[in-house]
């Protein structure tokens, strides 16, 4: 299978690869997908007094895909409130980076990993989560 | 050095160009029907065809009357089994295999199930090899054909099959292997092994793609299959269809550079693997699937713990290789070879299999070790799985969230 020139390029340069301090209080860390299922993202934010995430790290078991989709979704995050961080879907994903369609099951991952790590800032917080009541695509 | 590197050569392997010279006078000269037996283009064409079948009966000691030309193992492993449980039916309606088999050989058990066989899938030991008792136990005088495959395409684990002849014949059933991966690069001799039936395909040695061989033991015992096809006759009534002259052509000279070459090839092989497979094991939680004392001297299957093989073979773009992985293929199932051997999930993931060849270079083989390395320090810098072995996390302690 042919992947998109930008998969190639979040795959080949992959932008903020790392580990943010999870014991934290402003750090809220997604963890999603098992290692069975080949892959496993592990999203991070880091959020200021203003509730906007200022900063975002990954690290990813997976495709080429799945990797590309958390790689651009930290770059997505970075300077947006969590509330509109909230609202990012998998299929914008799919749509920047071209995925085909057995490969947008590693951009549900990308939007189910921003979604826990938002909830567990949250938590942290002593807000309650929010259940995502989407249907995925 | 052209990139990307070849090291696929268990999938198919490229045409020796001396394959290729042999064929050529068979399309636009000598073009004739093997089967026309009135004119000179017939007789050219079915003296090729009779020195071919010699040349393939040569590699694996067989008499030249035994070999049944087909299109490929595919349908050399549909004929055979599906062409002996009718023929034989009437003795028994059990058949022992093995889960590691092709596909060619599981869906061709999975088809005769429904037709009324019933058949034994026995799961290898975790080296891949079978347990002979195990066969022994599931034989019964219902038994007419043990299939076990002789080199495994994914592992590369040589079955003993020797030993599964004499079982398989001690209790009055017939003993059929899918040799295509082993035929031309390690010695196979039909009478010394006891084998009945056997497929064998050109393009895995060096060969055309879409031309094999069916050997169809003629005495002691005298195999029979019933064709699968229904036609002019062709191949003493067991394969109908206008021979692929030129492809038989290409098939008989594979099998003579095989015979002819395979000793040196194998001990040049197998010590660029053994390179390989060293320099790749120095790797931190690295393994080697399969045993590594009963294996075709050309092929390496290591597992890369906590990286991805997809994701793996996309950083080594430079070589072409294959993976165990689900999301190489469609069904998103890993490897059932190498879960078959009790390999977790996440290992067989992370599987990378090296297929060398006749053309393959030492300069070829300390490039893919070198890309290889690169690629699994790159994604492990990547991998949350890494960092967390790194800190001491064991990973079955945590309750992962599957989507
Ligand atoms: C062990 C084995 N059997 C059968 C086949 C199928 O061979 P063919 O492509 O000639 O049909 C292959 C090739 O993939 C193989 O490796
Ligand atoms: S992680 Fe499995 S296909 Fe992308």
């Amino acid at each position: 299978m042919a992947y998109s020139d930008k998969v190639i390029d979040h795959y080949s340069n992959p932008r903020n690869v790392g580990t943010l301090d999870k014991s934290s209080n402003k750090v809220g860390t997604g963890l999603v997908g098992a290692p069975e299922c080949g892959d496993v993202m592990r999203l991070q934010i880091e959020v200021d007094e203003f509730n906007v995430i200022k900063d975002a790290k990954f690290k990813t078991f997976g495709c080429g895909s799945a990797i590309a989709s958390s790689s651009l979704a930290t770059e997505w995050l970075k300077g947006k409130s969590i509330d509109d961080a909230m609202k990012i879907d998998n299929m914008d994903i799919v749509e920047e980076l071209a995925l085909p369609p057995v490969k947008i099951h590693c951009s549900v991952l990308a939007e189910d990993a921003i979604k826990a790590a938002i909830n567990d800032f949250r938590v942290k917080n002593g807000l309650a989560p929010i259940e995502s009541e989407k249907v995925h695509h | 050095m052209d990139l990307p590197i070849y090291l696929d050569n268990n999938a198919t392997t490229p045409m020796d160009p001396r394959v290729l010279e042999a064929m050529l006078p068979y399309f636009v000269q000598k073009f004739g029907n093997s089967a026309s037996r009135n004119h000179a283009f017939g007789w050219v064409a079915e003296e090729a065809v009779d020195y071919a079948r010699e040349q393939v009966a040569q590699l694996i000691g067989a008499n030249e009357k035994e070999i049944i030309f087909t299109s490929g193992a595919t349908e050399s492993d549909n004929l055979a089994l599906k062409g002996v449980f009718e023929m034989y039916k009437e003795k028994g309606n059990h058949i022992i295999t093995m889960v590691t088999e092709h596909k060619a050989v599981l869906d061709a058990c999975k088809h005769l199930e429904k037709l009324g066989a019933r058949v034994t899938y026995l799961t290898p030991k975790p080296d891949g090899l079978i347990n002979l008792e195990e066969l022994v136990a599931a034989m019964s005088q219902e038994t007419i054909l043990v299939s076990i495959m002789y080199g495994n395409n994914e592992i590369g684990v040589i079955q003993p099959v020797k030993e599964i002849a004499k079982i398989a014949h001690s209790f009055g059933a017939l003993f059929m292997t899918d040799a295509t991966q082993a035929v031309g690069k390690i010695p196979v001799n039909v009478i010394e092994d006891g084998i009945d039936l056997l497929a064998l395909s050109a393009h895995k040695m060096y060969g055309p793609k879409g031309v094999g061989a069916l050997y169809v033991r003629r005495k002691n015992p005298r195999v029979k299959v019933t064709a699968q096809m229904d036609g002019g006759g062709h191949e003493r009534g067991m394969r109908s269809g206008t021979l692929n002259v030129p492809g038989i052509v290409g098939l008989g000279k594979a099998c003579e550079l095989g015979r002819l070459e395979m000793q040196q090839d194998a001990i040049r092989l197998s010590a660029l693997r053994d390179k390989l497979e060293n320099a790749l094991s120095q790797l931190e939680e690295s393994y080697v699937n399969g045993n590594i004392e009963h294996r075709l001297p050309h092929t390496a299957n290591i597992s890369f713990k906590y990286v991805e093989g997809e994701g793996l073979m996309m950083a080594m773009k430079d070589l072409a290789v294959s993976s165990g992985s689900a999301c190489t293929s469609a069904s998103l199932e890993p490897s059932y070879v190498l879960k078959s051997l009790g390999l977790s999930d996440d290992l067989a993931h992370s599987s990378i299999r090296f297929g060398l060849g006749r053309f393959t270079t030492e300069e070829e083989v300390d490039r893919a070790i070198e890309v290889t390395r690169n690629a699994v320090t790159h994604l492990r810098e990547l991998s949350p799985l890494w960092e967390m072995f790194k800190e001491g996390i064991d990973l079955d302690s945590i309750e992962w969230a599957e989507h």
